[in-house]
């Protein structure tokens, strides 16, 4: 069992059609959906984790690419910009999975990437701006 | 056996100086006593590095052809004052662009401001500078719209009215509806959240609470460069009550700096977006404290345990003074580790004030000094402190329709 964080970008003509559904179904995968955004007469995306088995999981992004959905892991579109931050820490109580901690020791911020789940929060807490997330 | 500053000094110019940092002088003055450490260390540095409003640049961008005596200006599109004289700009580091749409989104982001534009000048960015002028028989033109950049200026000067702020406030947020979005940062409602900002036991001030060594002229690490403390800062307010150590219960003294821009860098001075309130600059600063006999010594080796911060609603009892049931006050080591008790529940902190960066800082003015870089300058008159009657007075406002 593997669990990614993978975002979709979905094309206007297939915002009506059940693709999660389905491709939990079809594959067999769980799935915790971590932010969604679809506006009219534009393209939506879904943050979403998926657990299963690895080739379950390959298959499944096959084919949702094979409909015109556009997939990408999580992980690069939140990223820090480490010259930005000052490691005051104004974002670590706003972080809702504790993706942003002090270091006891360094009292530096740490940003776990494989703990952030994408939710843009720390973007506009971040007084220097050091955070950015792109979809 | 007291020390003189220029003893100091002779040291630091043979190589044999004994610098520490105010960390380091904790643990010395704990196992070896303060009389010891006075002995042996001549030199602790201090350091803090945080948004600091009561911040800005004067800047004077030489003569035009032919020449304008500027009225209005505005640089990358954030207005500066310019009723000074013809050429010489006052920069804020909390203006805005006359473009922004400040709060009328709520909350609106505050992208870029005057911190920024002055962050972008050290970093040798080009800047565009606008300006307008009604025109005058030895002035008159009426316009400019051109680049400037911290090398064609003749003078960039950081000029800070207020920095370097003895203590603050642990803001929280008492309101049970929304966020609220303050300079002390994003808060959540029913106390849900906690925001320092202080660097404690290596801020400057909380390191000499007497003000005994740091006044005017003293030489400090302002913005990555070299600067001056030129006098005691706005509001400075010396007569709060203090714990027996003589650390402050709250915000007391504050600092006006100076320094020459052009020396400075820009990861030590950084525009920032606090999000709902505006923008400001962080500003990095670090004085060194001489350690000119064990009272001294004692006072540098003050901890965070040791410091507390008054616990303040930002919601209704900062803003309009409401009363509010005690909030009580929160020691700097609670605060650092994550999480303080405030009305009896662990409440999740965080802070406006890098203290690692404040760190680098006191090691940085470290090097500096035992590399005789760095010389140290007594103070040419001391600020006014605990004894005095100076105090931070609220705006006593009078009715002007038909009052006195």
């Amino acid at each position: 069992m593997a669990s990614h964080k993978v975002v979709f970008h979905f094309p206007v003509e297939q915002l009506n059609r059940p693709v999660i559904s389905e491709l939990v179904r079809t594959y067999d995968l769980e799935f915790n959906i971590l932010r969604a955004e679809v506006k009219p007469s534009e393209q939506g995306f879904v943050v979403l984790e998926l657990t299963g088995e690895e080739e379950n999981f390959r298959q499944a992004i096959e084919w949702v690419e094979s409909l015109g959905v556009r997939t990408q892991p999580l992980s690069e579109d939140v990223v820090r910009i480490e010259e930005k931050c000052t490691h005051c820490s104004a974002c670590v109580t706003h972080c809702p999975v504790a993706a942003l901690v002090v270091d006891s020791v360094t009292k530096r911020v740490e940003f776990v990437h494989d703990a952030c789940i994408g939710c843009g929060i720390c973007v506009q807490i971040c007084p220097p701006r050091a955070m950015q997330i792109q979809f | 056996m007291p020390k003189t500053v220029k003893e100091i000094n002779d040291k630091i110019a043979s190589g044999k100086v004994v610098v520490v940092t105010a960390e380091e002088i904790i643990d010395l003055v704990a196992e070896e006593g303060a009389e010891k450490a006075a002995e042996k260390v001549d030199v602790v540095t201090t350091g803090t590095f945080g948004p600091m409003c009561s911040s800005g640049a004067v800047l004077n961008f030489g003569h035009s052809k032919p020449r304008i005596k500027v009225h209005k200006a505005w640089l990358n599109g954030v207005g500066a004052y310019a009723g000074l004289a013809a050429v010489d700009l006052y920069i804020g580091a909390t203006e805005i662009p006359d473009s922004d749409p400040a709060n009328s989104v709520f909350p609106g982001e505050f992208l870029y401001g005057g911190g920024h534009v002055i962050q972008d000048l050290v970093a040798g960015k080009d800047v565009r500078l606008k300006a307008t002028a009604y025109g005058t028989d030895c002035y008159p033109r009426k316009e400019l719209d051109t680049w400037i950049n911290l090398q064609t200026l003749n003078e960039a000067v950081l000029w800070n009215p207020r920095n370097a702020y003895q203590n603050y406030n642990c803001a929280v947020n008492l309101g049970h509806e929304r966020e609220i979005y303050t300079y002390m940062g994003v808060l959540k409602p029913d106390v849900g959240s906690a925001n320092y900002c202080s660097a404690g036991q290596l801020s400057p001030l909380l390191n000499d609470p007497y003000y005994q060594t740091i006044g005017l002229g003293t030489r400090i690490f302002l913005g990555g460069g070299v600067g001056y403390v030129t006098w005691q800062g706005t509001q400075h307010n010396p007569t709060v009550p203090r714990h027996e150590n003589g650390v402050t219960k709250g915000g007391a003294g504050t600092l006006t700096v100076t320094g020459d821009l052009k020396q400075m860098k820009p990861e030590w001075l950084v525009g920032v977006s606090l999000r709902g309130y505006g923008t400001s600059l962080n500003v990095g600063l670090g004085a060194p404290i001489p350690l000119l006999n064990a009272e001294i010594a004692q006072r540098t080796a003050v901890k965070d345990s040791e410091i507390t911060a008054p616990v303040t609603d930002y919601s209704r009892g900062y803003p309009y003074f409401e009363q509010t049931p005690p909030l009580g006050s929160v020691t700097y080591a609670e605060l650092r580790s994550g999480a303080a008790t405030i009305l009896g529940k662990q409440v999740p902190t965080a802070g406006l004030s890098s203290y690692s960066k404040a760190r680098e800082i006191a090691e940085t003015l470290k090097d500096w000094i035992k590399t005789g870089r760095f010389f140290l300058t007594e103070a040419v008159q001391l600020l006014p402190s605990a004894d005095s009657d100076y105090t931070f007075k609220l705006l006593p406002e009078r009715p002007v329709n038909g009052g006195k």
